[in-house]
């Protein structure tokens, strides 16, 4: 068990920068995700932190040790990667063993630790098979296993379910949350899934070119993104945005104008928005914070305007709407039973509570 | 044999499939069958082929009839035939020059990874091979000549104030072993190419999983890279075999009657003695010791091919 901390930590391979000056402090026991689309930095970050990968510049502290110069055998850590990497010329049960007869555990205690982590992971049957012999969530388990055999410091997982299908991925995705609740270890992971971050994560570092963006909770960074590529990234399907949007005070109230519709700004966000008027403004908000007049929350600050449907796509629970006005496209998270016909207008109720404007300069979140 | 699953479309009864084998077994009859088997009847013959080998024989000897020539293959050692010697000194090349050249290709194939200048370490290494033997054997006679202002192991060790040896007039086995270093220099870049593509070819996660894991560089290579490439090593280690047994230009540019092998063992029946006899004889036991490490080949291959 142990904390981690990156310092200032700068990952440069000749010219290009995969990591910037990352600073994240990560207590003993949390689950942290680090999440991103591909080449953020995120897997070099965690390399980095298994010793895979040498740090430019900053430190990486494993509880109160800095591990720099330390050799990935000697940090405490264990690692699932994506692909797996089992050994392809151990069964699974030497593949479990290997990391504990490198560390000259007594034959006994191996034997012992290897069943009782194989039963937990209802992988027992399989011990004395080859890993080509197993399925890709059978591999996976076997993978888990052999990382957590090892009872490591700290857990790194590098995309662990991306070579899984979709049912499987949910499955484990669970079976990974339950782990962590069970060992109370601290666990890294890694993925370019946000759905994953969302479910497993504790707390979530979205990093973007090397840098990070933000690291919050899931609801934080989904309530309060602070940044319109947080706010974009985290949700599915994406947040909508309105650049160029209009920010005024008429009649006692304050608007948003999107240059398609108007829009009423609640009364809790005049004091925040005031300072920002007349400044370039992105408005932001979620599909489903924009619901059909039928069908509309009881809580929200509605705000109503008018739009053409494009598409509509019946999800079963929801219907996911794609509205038009004037040539610019959003979606919104309709009621299944509202009705509605492609090629039609209709009303379409914004919630503006939920609302977000951000600087268009700086990408900042006014907050 | 289980008949593999052939669509109905594709089927083209018993008669159709030898047409199209017929050229490459015509070719293979002219060049291979016929001169194996004519190899063999006069291996069985006298020096010119005018009669059996045991013709010649005399009453009080031993004598093996038509398989006379094999009787001599594995008991004559005289000063102008040592045969005896000759398959001692094959066995030599075999226990030196296959464990040579794959431990040291193994090395070289793990090292040069390492270095900065790979791909320039490689090709230096390898160079050797494209030099043929017989200028390798050149080239070391250069470093072996006797006079140390020609060879240069001489020189070294008379400068480091011993004296110079006439290396290539040893006895064997060391004259042996002084041949057998250069197929090694030669044939080391070959092994290691070849062992360097299957170290490769292991994933790069497995190699990281098993550092992580706690493995050092020892116990990386021994029980993590050397398990997965034995398929290769073991191709490695018979392709140098096969190379070994045939050995031969190195040996007759260089070498005496006491560094003799198998393969110059015969072309000497063949261009001095003129006994085409006892040359087949001998080239029919180079071609038995073979055949076993080619089954071995080949059934490996089918192993492979099988798990695919």
């Amino acid at each position: 068990m142990a904390s981690v901390t990156y310092r200032n930590v700068t990952k440069r391979w000749g010219d290009v920068t995969a990591v910037r000056n990352l600073s994240i402090e990560i207590p003993d026991g949390e689950f942290l995700v680090f999440v991103g689309p591909s080449g953020c930095g995120k897997s070099t970050s965690l390399r980095m932190l298994a010793g895979l990968e040498e740090i430019t510049e900053g430190e990486i502290l494993i509880g109160d040790r800095v591990v720099n110069n330390v050799a990935p055998k000697d940090r405490d850590i264990a690692m699932v990667f994506q692909s797996y990497a089992l050994y392809p010329h151990m069964t699974v049960y030497d593949n479990m063993a290997f990391g504990l007869r490198l560390r000259r555990t007594p034959k006994q205690v191996i034997d012992e630790r290897v069943r009782e982590v194989a039963a937990s992971l209802g992988i027992e049957q399989l011990l004395d098979r080859r890993p080509r012999q197993l399925s890709g969530g059978q591999r996976q388990r076997v993978a888990v296993g052999r990382a957590i055999v090892r009872e490591p410091a700290v857990f790194l997982l590098d995309e662990p379910l991306s070579n899984l299908d979709a049912k499987l991925r949910v499955e484990a995705r669970a079976f990974i949350s339950k782990l962590h609740q069970r060992l109370g270890t601290t666990f890294i992971y890694v993925t370019h899934d946000q759905t994953e971050a969302m479910t497993m994560g504790q707390r979530i570092a979205v990093l973007r070119a090397g840098e990070l963006m933000q690291i919050d909770s899931p609801s934080n960074l989904y309530d309060h993104p602070s940044n319109v590529f947080v706010a974009g990234f985290i949700g599915s399907p994406a947040m909508n945005f309105f650049d160029n949007v209009d920010l005024f005070e008429e009649g006692g109230k304050m608007w948003v104008d999107t240059g398609y519709f108007r829009l009423e700004v609640p009364e809790a966000r005049y004091d925040l928005y005031r300072p920002h008027m007349g400044k370039q403004l992105t408005f932001g908000i979620r599909p489903e914070a924009i619901s059909h007049p039928n069908y509309q929350p009881a809580d929200i600050r509605p705000s109503l305007i008018e739009a053409n449907v494009d598409v509509v796509e019946l999800m079963g629970n929801e219907k996911i709407v794609y509205l038009e006005e004037s040539g610019k496209t959003f979606l919104a998270r309709f009621d299944p039973r509202a009705d509605i016909t492609v090629g039609q207008r209709t009303g379409a109720v914004f919630n503006m509570a939920s609302m977000h404007l951000f600087d268009q300069e700086t990408e900042q979140a006014l907050q | 044999m289980k008949r593999p699953d052939v669509p109905h479309i594709m089927r083209q009864g018993r008669l159709i499939p030898w047409f199209y084998l017929l050229p490459a077994l015509a070719i293979l009859t002219i060049y291979v069958v016929y001169p194996t088997v004519r190899t063999f009847y006069v291996s069985l013959r006298n020096e010119d082929s005018s009669g059996w080998a045991g013709d010649t024989c005399n009453d009080d000897e031993t004598c093996f009839g038509v398989l006379e020539n094999y009787h001599k293959v594995f008991t004559e050692d005289t000063a102008g035939a040592k045969n005896v010697t000759s398959l001692y000194n094959t066995a030599r090349w075999l226990v030196i020059v296959v464990p040579g050249t794959v431990i040291l290709g193994l090395l070289f194939a793990m090292i040069t990874d390492r270095v900065r200048y790979t791909a320039a370490a490689k090709a230096i290494i390898f160079m050797p091979m494209a030099i043929s033997f017989v200028g390798a054997a050149l080239i070391w006679g250069f470093v072996y000549d006797s006079d140390e202002k020609v060879g240069l192991l001489n020189a070294f060790l008379v400068r480091l104030g011993f004296d110079a040896r006439n290396w290539l007039g040893l006895a064997p086995p060391s004259g042996t072993f002084l041949l057998t270093v250069i197929a090694v220099w030669v044939w080391t870049g070959f092994t290691m190419t070849l062992l360097a593509a299957a170290i490769k070819s292991i994933p790069g996660e497995v190699i990281e999983a098993s550092r992580v894991d706690g493995a050092n560089e020892f116990q990386l290579f021994f029980r993590i890279i050397l398990p997965q490439i034995m398929p290769t090593v073991a191709v490695v280690m018979t392709t140098m075999t096969i190379n070994t047994l045939k050995m031969f230009d190195i040996v007759w540019v260089m070498g005496g009657r006491d560094t003799d092998v198998i393969a110059t063992r015969m072309v000497s029946e063949l261009t001095e003695s003129r006994d085409f006899g006892m040359a087949a004889a001998i080239a029919v036991v180079l071609i038995l010791l073979t055949i076993p490490v080619m089954v071995y080949n080949v059934r490996r291959f089918t192993i492979e091919e099988a798990r695919r």
